[in-house]
């Protein structure tokens, strides 16, 4: 089977984001960027499934500005066989991204398609469960383990409680938790043989979608800031300020 | 305006969360119905029926929403939407599982993790792992939102609303229930303790969280760790506490043996007061810790309970 894999570009999980100076948005100018620590799980799982025999070609697709293809030829270095560039500028919100993904899925009817949970900039959460809705195939959630046997997969999930297992007919949508595996970093032979391989570019009116949103930014802010507090040198030290000037003992 | 909340539920039982969203419900303004999904869970209805602020309770209890698995729970809400102008889940794990399912089919946005609302459209929620806040207008004619809990203190229980079954019953072929591993605990639930006590990966392995336990328990507490723990194996994913876990804000948190990534204060910085125990003077919880003691966990955890 074919696995679709979407990866998305966003900043790097180590770099600690500043607001812009008139509240507009957060600044990204000469910020590190890379591919969503999900979607790199995404990548990892979909590779080691074409590595077990369970794909035969894995496809890679990502929405965004002409920069993200550094996150498809990154993806392609891990292993994916071709990628697919939905180019835009403009901020495309999950639903509209998940409405791309959808026309690419029809095109491509793939056998299981892989998400992250969540992308580390918006925080949202949501595009593979839309993306599940908008296609009307099953959704696994929050995967730390994906078992496919035959036309199903077995998908278990990192839920509140603790661990839950489903079963899903194929195809299927899955979006991927941390436990689900450990990714590999990208030899240097194979970041070379990446640039050869086939990235087709399109724009979202290739595919009839409106990527606009009714949902508008208005403003953004940083967090009123924690102040750091104080170090105490002992235990003692330690229990009496939490029950005398705190008083939460 | 006319509002309905998905509840949430644990083990069949009506979850902690529900009464917060019901808060964030009651900033929005308007009727206020609650849906309990699920399978044998009249006992949830009628707790839902006493939160205070709702006017009804609307239940779907059939063997097809048993686990509230997301393809049945998208297809009722979206069969119960019409006349809602909000629909309102918590941003728990079936919460995140099944609302961006009705916001799809129904065309629009979702907003995830509102900690805030400014008015009927607009409304704050984190980005970036909470490093900015971002006020956010919807124009979309339903609003689906998920609300971060820690937003909003709980409404009361002296309620008295009217309980009415739902008969939608949907199909689903596509996914079935195989198994649950619930992490068994008598201690609170993380997202509602008044203490949290958090291991990180300078617990060293899983039997050394022990040492956390005689403590939780004098405190009351719940356990949480990081995801280098949980990583580790130390103790099970429900522990994790951070952008991508759980999100708690108790009075007290105590992050022993725990770096502070900025993915681990996400989760955690909103505690009223924080103590870091950590060997290295330099570790950056410190910087968000209200009181810090650097020293050997080892040495430092077993004074701490007796002495407490
Ligand atoms: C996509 C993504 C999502 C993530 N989500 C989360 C999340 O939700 N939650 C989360 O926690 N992390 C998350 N992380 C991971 C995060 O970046 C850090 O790697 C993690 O929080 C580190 O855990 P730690 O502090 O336990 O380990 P470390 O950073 O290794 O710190 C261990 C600490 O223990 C101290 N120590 C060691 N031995 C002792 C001793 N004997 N006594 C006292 N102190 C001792 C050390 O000084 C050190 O400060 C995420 C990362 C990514 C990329
Ligand atoms: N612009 C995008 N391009 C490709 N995939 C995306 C994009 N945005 C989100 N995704 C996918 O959806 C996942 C969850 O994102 P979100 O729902 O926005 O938090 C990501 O990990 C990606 O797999």
């Amino acid at each position: 089977m074919k696995i679709l894999v979407a990866v998305k570009r966003v900043i790097d999980y180590n770099v600690k984001i500043r607001v812009k100076a008139d509240h507009s948005d957060v600044d990204l100018t000469n910020v590190k960027m890379a591919m969503n620590p999900f979607c790199e799980i995404a990548v990892e799982e979909a590779v080691r499934l074409k590595e077990k025999g369970v794909a035969t070609e894995v496809v890679a697709v990502t929405v965004g500005p002409k920069a993200a293809q550094e996150q498809l030829r990154t993806a392609l270095a891990l292993g994916a066989d071709r990628a697919i560039h939905i180019e835009t500028d403009e901020r495309v919100e999950s639903l509209a991204v998940a409405k791309l993904l959808a026309k690419v899925v029809e095109d491509e009817q793939p056998g299981m398609v892989i998400l992250g949970k969540q992308a580390i900039d918006t925080d949202n959460n949501q595009t593979g469960q839309m993306l599940a809705a908008l296609t009307g195939l099953p959704q696994g959630t929050f995967a730390s383990e994906v078992a496919a046997d035959g036309d199903k997969v077995n998908v278990t999930r990192e839920i509140d409680g603790g661990l839950q297992t489903i079963a899903l007919t194929l195809p299927a949508i899955v979006t991927t938790d941390l436990r689900l595996n450990e990714p590999r970093y990208a030899k240097l032979p194979d970041i070379m043989k990446a640039k050869k391989k086939p990235l087709d570019v399109k724009s979202p009116a290739d595919y009839g979608v409106e990527v606009a949103s009714r949902v508008s930014l208005v403003k953004v802010e940083s967090p009123a800031e924690r102040k750091g507090g104080v170090k105490v040198a002992s235990v003692d030290e330690l229990i009496d300020k939490l029950k005398n000037e705190a008083k939460v003992l | 305006m006319s509002i309905l909340v998905l509840a949430d539920l644990h083990e069949g039982q009506l979850a902690g969360a529900t009464a917060h969203v019901v808060a964030a419900t009651q900033a929005i303004g308007g009727d206020i119905d609650v849906l309990v999904a699920g399978e044998g869970v009249q006992a949830a209805a009628e707790a839902a029926a006493k939160l205070d602020g709702v006017s009804k309770v609307r239940v779907a209890d059939n063997p097809v929403y048993a686990h509230q698995l997301a393809e049945p729970m998208g297809a009722l809400l979206v069969e119960l939407a019409d006349g809602y102008t909000h629909v309102l889940a918590s941003a728990s794990t079936t919460g995140k599982n099944v609302l961006p399912r009705l916001a799809a089919l129904k065309d629009v946005s979702q907003l995830s993790d509102v900690i805030a609302v400014d008015s009927a459209d607009t409304f704050k929620r984190p980005i970036y792992a909470g490093n900015a806040i971002s006020t956010v207008k919807s124009d979309d004619a339903l609003k689906v939102i998920t609300v971060r809990t820690t937003g909003f203190d709980a409404v009361g229980t002296s309620g008295s609303a009217t309980v009415e079954a739902v008969d939608v019953v949907v199909e689903n072929s596509q996914s079935s229930f195989v198994k649950e591993e619930l992490a068994a605990s008598d201690r609170p639930e993380l997202g509602g303790a008044k203490v949290v006590i958090s291991g990180g990966r300078g617990m060293g392995n899983g039997e050394n969280f022990k040492l956390l336990d005689g403590i939780a328990d004098k405190l009351g507490a719940a356990i949480g760790a990081s995801r280098a723990a949980v990583d580790a194996g130390f103790v099970p994913n429900d522990m994790q506490v951070g952008q991508t876990g759980k999100i708690v804000a108790p009075d007290l948190y105590i992050a022993v043996g725990i770096s502070g990534a900025i993915q681990h204060l996400a989760g955690m910085k909103d505690s009223k007061v924080i103590v870091a125990i950590n060997k290295d003077d330099e570790a950056p919880i410190f910087q968000v810790a209200d009181y810090g003691l650097v020293g050997d966990l080892f040495e430092i955890l077993p004074e701490f309970e007796s002495k407490l």
